[in-house]
């Protein structure tokens, strides 16, 4: 009985990897011809019931199992990984190379002195069609003119934020819209630009599924009279 | 030259130059020093009106290398490629001739700013491309020490230009001719253009065009004060008159094929002050007509045109000036922030301008429909009759717009195939031409600067030939037309 369920517990597990293997040989296709379904559910339950009584082939089972799941892990190896940062000498380590057919999420340029023509190859690169999120806070070259070369990463750029760039406006701003598929948006403290809460409204109506984060809408209002802060800590006037 | 004599070391003093003994004149207060010895000279002889030094700032220099008419987007931009590429600094003296200094008729000032790439033509589009690169870089090109960066404020919104059924084949050549020169452009189907912009109408539009990168408008101001301030600090002389007389000899030549011709030199430039008979004869080298809509008047006075027509010596230079409108509107509910500059299919063009829902825009008038040039007063029933229309039949929002302000200039419009004039003129061999470019001379004036300064310092065209722009092709018939919907 417990033979049964562990057995029963490795071809669901079987099951799961099958579904990643995208092409590899699984355990069920060992003799190479392609089978009919009904012959194919016989062969697992000959398969099982042969599991079941010979080590032997549980044995084999289980290691190519484990070669497979392998592999697997190894593909996704870095999803949800942590960032590949340089070390202390602002070196990148150099097994980074082995893995140029990984694609990359998400690039983090903040404080980067990158410029328009270094963002011709930030958008050229092939591997660079599945970025998702893009970080430019504080660079201090890119301006309009850099933010209209982004529109190559239009399928597949979720996040951006250009917090703090000095040279954006609201005119560079307005070349976002290619950007469609853009959920989250970072445009706060923006010296160039000249009304912020005004441009906030706009950039929100150019892009309807994105959330627009840094600028307070009431940023560009004033008090009035009446509606002065009180000051808690002066002495009150008798 | 004065000459300070030390107290001992006299044969040293002598022979050290000290600062303000070079020749050329002196850089320590020549005026203040002037006007001090005109005071003297007046408290010695009162009552002399005669002015025995007489002041002649305003007056240009009496001898120049090079004498550009037209002190435009087109005449600063010649006269910043000349100082940047002669081979020794100073090696050239370029004097700039404006008749206004405020601008106030000049096509640069009066233009909507818009630069981009969709030509049909190689050259056009090579030009365009490299005035975006200048544009981009303008803050390393015009830097002038102690004074604050530019702000072009250009928007990089691109244009899209609309296209019914029977101009469809051609835009779509024409994109492809644009992408292998190195333009961002794409096209785009009716459908995709109402997802991309749901405010637009695509009724009778099949295909657009748009441009995705290097396209957009910017301020033409910023970039001719610019220009001004960058050519001043290179040493460039500025004058403000008019040119009303060129003082030239002829030669009588005979060609390989024994045909007389008579080829002139200019040798003297008259230049008129504002206001007043006085003129000051410079002598020149060079003549560069860069004077916009009244590019004619000046070849006229070179003698070019005069002759029996049909002849070389009888074609006259085809540029005359074209009145244009400009019409500011404010409409609440207008497209936002991603608009392009869009080019209609019945010619109406519109942009927005700044961030509070104003736009603006025109119509180019048809043949039958052209306005009296001889002054820039608007026409508002064009807006309400010809431009309007056809606005709100594209943009549905723009059935309630309200016009705030409009005003007019000039093209300096080639009625011959309206594209540029660029080169020497074959028979006043030492006239050069960057005129007639009939509304995208702001656009391409770095790149035509360039080429005359080429063409002038190295004898041809070295980064992009603008052959097909020579003066020869209105003798010849060969017109280089555009054959885009703009």
């Amino acid at each position: 009985m417990w033979d049964l369920v562990l057995g029963d517990r490795r071809i669901n597990s079987l099951r799961l990897v099958a579904r990643m293997w995208n092409g590899t040989r699984g355990i069920h296709r060992l003799g190479g011809a392609v089978v009919p379904e009904g012959n194919q559910k016989k062969e697992r339950t000959m398969l099982q019931f042969l599991t079941n009584h010979f080590y032997d082939v549980e044995a084999l089972r289980g290691y190519l199992l484990q070669r497979e799941m392998s592999k697997v892990h190894m593909k996704n190896r870095f999803r949800d990984k942590e960032w590949i940062r340089p070390d202390k000498y602002g070196h990148f380590s150099p097994e980074f190379w082995n893995f140029q057919e990984v694609p990359v999420e998400a690039v983090d340029a903040s404080d980067c002195e990158i410029n328009y023509e270094g963002l011709d190859n930030l958008r050229e690169c092939v591997l660079l069609k599945e970025l998702q999120s893009l970080l430019l806070q504080r660079c201090p070259h890119v301006d309009d003119w850099c933010l209209s070369r982004l529109y190559p990463l239009a399928d597949s750029l979720q996040e951006l934020s250009l917090a703090g760039c000095p040279r954006v406006s609201e005119r560079g701003l307005a070349c976002l819209h290619h950007l469609q598929n853009l959920r989250r948006l970072d445009i706060s403290d923006l010296p160039a630009v000249s009304n912020p809460g005004l441009t906030q409204i706009l950039v929100e109506e150019m892009l309807p599924n994105c959330k627009v984060v840094g600028v307070d809408w009431a940023e560009g209002l004033k008090l009035g009279p009446e509606e002065q802060p009180q000051d808690t800590a002066s002495p009150v006037l008798a | 030259m004065i000459r300070r004599v030390l107290p001992h070391g006299l044969g040293r003093g002598l022979l050290i130059r000290r600062p303000g003994t070079r020749r050329g004149g002196f850089s320590l207060d020549w005026d203040g020093k002037v006007s001090e010895i005109k005071k003297k000279i007046k408290s010695i002889l009162p009552g002399t009106s005669c002015d025995l030094l007489p002041d002649t700032s305003h007056l240009p220099p009496e001898h120049s290398d090079v004498v550009i008419v037209g002190g435009g987007v087109l005449g600063l931009s010649v006269a910043y490629w000349l100082k940047k590429l002669e081979s020794r600094r100073g090696g050239i003296r370029v004097l700039v001739v404006e008749r206004d200094h405020t601008y106030s008729q000049a096509s640069t000032g009066l233009s909507v700013g818009g630069i981009c790439q969709q030509f049909s033509l190689p050259e056009n589009i090579q030009l365009s491309l490299f005035s975006a690169s200048f544009l981009r870089n303008i803050n390393e090109y015009l830097a002038v020490t102690n004074a604050p960066p530019l702000d072009l404020q250009f928007n990089p919104s691109g244009y899209l230009l609309l296209a019914s059924e029977k101009d469809a084949a051609a835009m779509e050549s024409n994109v492809k001719v644009q992408k292998q020169e190195g333009a961002k452009v794409c096209l785009m189907s009716p459908d995709q253009l109402r997802n991309k912009f749901p405010w637009i109408n695509t009724e009778g539009v099949a295909l657009a065009s748009y441009g995705m990168e290097n396209e957009g408008w910017f301020d033409p101001w910023c970039l001719l004060q610019g220009l001004r301030q960058k050519v001043e600090s290179m040493g460039v002389f500025f004058c403000q008159g008019e040119v009303t007389r060129f003082v030239s000899s002829s030669q009588r030549m005979l060609t390989t094929d024994d045909e007389m011709v008579i080829l002139k030199r200019i040798h003297e430039v008259h230049v008129k002050m504002d206001h007043s008979l006085e003129y000051q004869p410079v002598e020149c080298a060079i003549v560069i007509n860069a004077a916009g809509a009244w590019s004619a008047q000046i070849a006229a006075l070179a003698g070019i045109g005069k002759g029996p027509p049909g002849t070389l010596q009888g074609t006259k230079l085809p540029v005359e000036p074209r009145k244009r409108d400009v019409y500011v509107w404010h409409c609440p509910q207008g497209p936002g922030l991603e608009t392009p500059l869009v080019a209609d299919t019945s010619g109406a063009y519109f942009r927005r301008e700044g961030l509070g829902s104003n736009y603006l825009g025109g119509r180019s008038p048809t043949e039958e429909e052209e306005p009296d040039p001889t002054n820039l007063e608007v026409d508002h029933d064009f807006f309400q009759e010809k431009v309007w229309p056809h606005l709100a039949l594209r943009v549905p929002a723009f059935e309630t717009l309200k016009v705030q302000t409009a005003w007019a200039g000039y093209y300096d419009y080639n009625t011959f195939d309206q594209n540029g004039v660029v080169g020497p003129h074959p028979l006043v061999v030492n006239m050069y031409f960057a005129t007639g470019f009939s509304g995208h001379g702001l656009q391409q004036a770095p790149g035509v600067g360039r080429a005359v300064a080429e063409m002038i310092l190295q004898g041809s065209f070295q980064t992009i030939d603008l052959s097909s722009f020579l003066f020869n092709r209105f003798y010849l018939g060969e017109k280089t037309q555009e054959n885009t919907t703009m």
